[in-house]
């Protein structure tokens, strides 16, 4: 068990996975002589060169496309959208071919691909670099979709993910790269894909939440500790397939669920799993399920609006003793 | 095609009408086969509605609250395609109707000689109470707002959302409230008594109701008469006190030595194990067992069943059992109908004797006094004895006189021999 950070741990995943399996290469925007927007692919030039890190031109459609025709022969591609924002440029690629070849072709063609790199709300990028942008893939039949909340789920998941023999979303963040964790050194550490955590256990409310949002939860979750409101922690890490026992479990629990999101909320993971909850679970509900979102707005620049918008301590804190009925009423 | 309907079902032999505590299902529900729909308060307990068919819960007829005669379509089960509007239309005037009927037809009263099932007569007896215990309620039309696991658990532990006083917001009734309400179940149903008048008017309760109905459909028709013998108690009770000394046995009830003493008996007695069926007599082979259990507002009679089959240590755990969850309210419906003889016992009253009327179609009913401490005459002179009047009520068409005295000497013999009974 090595500390390190959530940026390095991707970068070990990568590395080992090269050196595992000679088809498992890299391509992308700056991730060669750059080493990466990010510094994800740091050192991946020098040691597996430029046949397996593949420095493209700004041209998102057309590197997605190649690397999926590689799938489709049989290498193990890992394509780094610079920002996920970016990855709207080939959202036909991805919906229309890597998600859909394997139906379409009746199985003779799977297409085992990766596709990587930061999303969602960060630190005053603004509207169109600062968005939720899971909401697009995880509706999309045939993908998966992964979200790594710690440094540890970001190794274990992304090997699993590049292992998978399907497309696999895997949406990291720009504001979690530097968080430090403690990851273990085994290079067969795997963290199955569609198995959610239980980070925190607690028995009077289930609370669902993954990246930045799960930490803000884990503060919130520490101050209600001391009201005697005890909170459980929900981490999907994966969003497609989801782990619904685990949720239902927690619900069968505690009876009572707050999601937490950072997108817009509308048509977001909070309504999916409100609807499963409601759906398997509704016996078991003592309270509405309460979703607490970004405001439904595009996010803004300005510091003090960007915090408006995004779901602070204080909002998780509110809903959750209105869901506790702790507020008197 | 498959359209199911969902009726008041026929709960016991005296269920006339039964009102749909709540429906557990709404409109537009999915249901599969097996699931309960409803729960419906009848005479004597509260019971669960399993639907028998599966599709969606397409139209409820008789609201939550609502009393309805049996066999009367409270509800229809069919798939979002098929069409109900032939069996809608064929269903009684609308959903009040049973109770709005009501007031009217009770005029006609109970007539003896009417066989009780076919006659229909609606919600009468039982609308009364409905109405009261609405009333108790925020004037709210009814719609109690409940959260999903309160509901869950009010329908487990037999607690009346209807009496709850929801904390959650907007006055929703939550799990803690349920479970306040449980841990206190307070008999607070009951309209407050208003200082200073001179009479109140109690609703009566439905298993008052039932019992007001149905014991002038015995006393009068049935012929009763009564036989009445003293049994002497000492060594039953120094077996009892025995056994009960025994570490890891169930408690005895002097009740338990009565009820495997009558089982014993009913078999070398058959005709007083017997019930009038129109013109034949009709002798039953198994002794089934009717327990009278007092409760708050009534009694009622679970059944022990096969008591000539069961060692006194299983009669004695199975008439605890069923007491108990008599005066829980826990009884399932088979456990209320099928004694062929039943037994009173008011012993705790410290009562020297009594007579008890006969609950038909059953032929007769052994009355159970205390055990008193009196002075006795013997061989050697006057000593102190444990006393215990027993009085059988007979239904004279079925037996006679001696009949029942024979049936009560043979009972007193197995109390007076009690090693008798543990053989």
């Amino acid at each position: 068990m090595s500390v390190m950070t959530y940026r390095e741990a991707l970068n070990l995943a990568l590395r080992e996975e090269m050196r595992r399996d000679p088809r498992v290469f890299v391509i992308g925007e700056e991730v060669g002589l750059y080493e990466g927007a990010y510094k994800v692919t740091q050192g991946l030039l020098k040691e597996f060169g430029a046949q397996r890190v593949v420095d493209t031109p700004i041209a998102e459609s057309g590197f997605t496309g190649v690397g999926i025709g590689a799938a489709m022969v049989g290498l193990r591609p890992v394509v780094e959208m610079m920002t996920f924002n970016f990855a709207l440029l080939a959202l036909d690629q991805i919906v229309n071919s890597a998600a859909k070849m394997h139906y379409m072709s009746g199985g003779q063609f799977n297409v085992p691909i990766v596709i990587r790199g930061p999303g969602g709300p960060a630190a005053q990028l603004a509207a169109q670099h600062s968005q939720s942008m899971e909401t697009y893939f995880y509706h999309v039949p045939g993908l998966k979709v992964v979200r790594p909340t710690t440094p540890m789920d970001a190794k274990g998941l992304l090997k699993a993910s590049i292992r998978d023999d399907n497309p696999v979303i895997f949406i990291e963040s720009e504001t979690l790269y530097s968080v430090k964790g403690e990851v273990p050194d085994d290079p067969e550490f795997l963290i199955p894909l569609g198995k959610a955590v239980v980070r925190r256990e607690g028995t009077d409310i289930t609370v669902i939440a993954y990246m930045g949002m799960m930490y803000r939860a884990m503060e919130a979750a520490e101050e209600l500790e001391k009201e005697g409101i005890s909170v459980e922690l929900v981490d999907p890490r994966t969003l497609r397939p989801m782990d619904t026992e685990t949720i239902i479990n927690s619900v069968r629990k505690t009876h009572r669920v707050v999601i937490v999101e950072a997108g817009a909320g509308f048509a977001g993971m909070g309504s999916e799993i409100s609807a499963f909850v409601t759906e398997q679970a509704f016996d078991d509900l003592d309270a509405p399920v309460e979703r607490v979102t970004g405001a439904n707005a595009p996010m803004p620049y300005a510091r003090n609006l960007e915090k408006l918008k995004t779901p602070s301590k204080d909002k998780i804190l509110a809903a959750i003793r209105r869901v506790c009925n702790m507020n008197g009423g | 095609m498959a359209v199911t309907k969902v009726v008041m079902p026929k709960l016991s032999e005296a269920m006339e009408s039964g009102k749909v505590i709540k429906w557990l299902k709404k409109e537009g529900d999915r249901i599969q086969g097996g699931d309960i729909v409803a729960e419906v308060e009848t005479d004597k307990a509260d019971v669960e509605m399993e639907a028998f068919g599966a599709g969606v819960l397409r139209k409820i007829l008789v609201p939550a609250g609502e009393t309805a005669p049996i066999g009367t379509l409270i509800g229809v089960i069919a798939e979002p395609g098929d069409d109900i509007a032939a069996l809608l239309a064929s269903a009684p005037a609308g959903a009040g109707a049973a109770s709005a009927v009501a007031p009217a037809s009770r005029s006609a009263t109970v007539t003896p000689s009417a066989p009780p099932a076919s006659v229909m007569r609606p919600a009468a007896v039982t609308s009364a109470p409905a109405a009261a215990v609405a009333g108790v309620v925020q004037g709210q039309g009814g719609r109690v707002k409940a959260s999903p696991l309160a509901k869950k658990i009010a329908a487990q532990t037999g607690v009346d959302l209807r009496l709850v006083q929801g904390s959650g917001p907007g006055g929703r009734i939550i799990r803690r409230d349920v479970e306040a309400a449980g841990s206190s179940a307070a008999p607070a149903a009951m309209p407050a008594a208003v200082a200073g008048a001179e009479f109140e008017d109690i609703p009566l309760s439905p298993i008052r109701a039932a019992i007001a109905r149905r014991m002038p459909l015995s006393k009068a028709p049935v012929p009763h008469f009564y036989v009445t013998s003293e049994v002497a108690m000492d060594r039953g009770w120094e077996l009892r006190e025995q056994l009960n000394a025994l570490e890891g046995q169930p408690k005895i009830s002097v009740n338990d030595l009565v009820i495997r003493a009558c089982a014993l008996a009913l078999m070398t007695h058959p005709g007083v194990n017997a019930s009038l069926q129109g013109d034949a007599i009709r002798v039953f082979h198994r002794a089934h067992i009717g327990i009278a259990v007092a409760l708050e507002d009534g009694l009622i009679t679970p059944v022990l069943r096969d008591c000539h089959a069961k060692p006194l240590a299983r009669i004695a755990v199975e008439s605890r059992d069923l007491a108990e969850r008599a005066r829980n309210r826990k009884l399932r419906v088979q456990e209320l109908s099928g004694a062929t003889f039943s037994i009173s016992n008011l012993g705790m009253f410290d009562v020297t004797e009594f007579s008890a009327i006969i609950n038909p179609p059953e032929g007769a009913i052994l009355a159970v006094g205390s055990v008193r401490r009196v002075p006795v005459v013997d061989d050697t002179g006057l000593g102190v004895g444990r006393r215990m009047a027993l009085t059988i009520s007979c239904d004279h068409r079925v037996m006679d006189g001696a009949m029942g005295a024979r049936f009560l000497q043979d009972v007193k013999r197995l109390l007076e021999e009690p090693l008798r009974l543990l053989v």
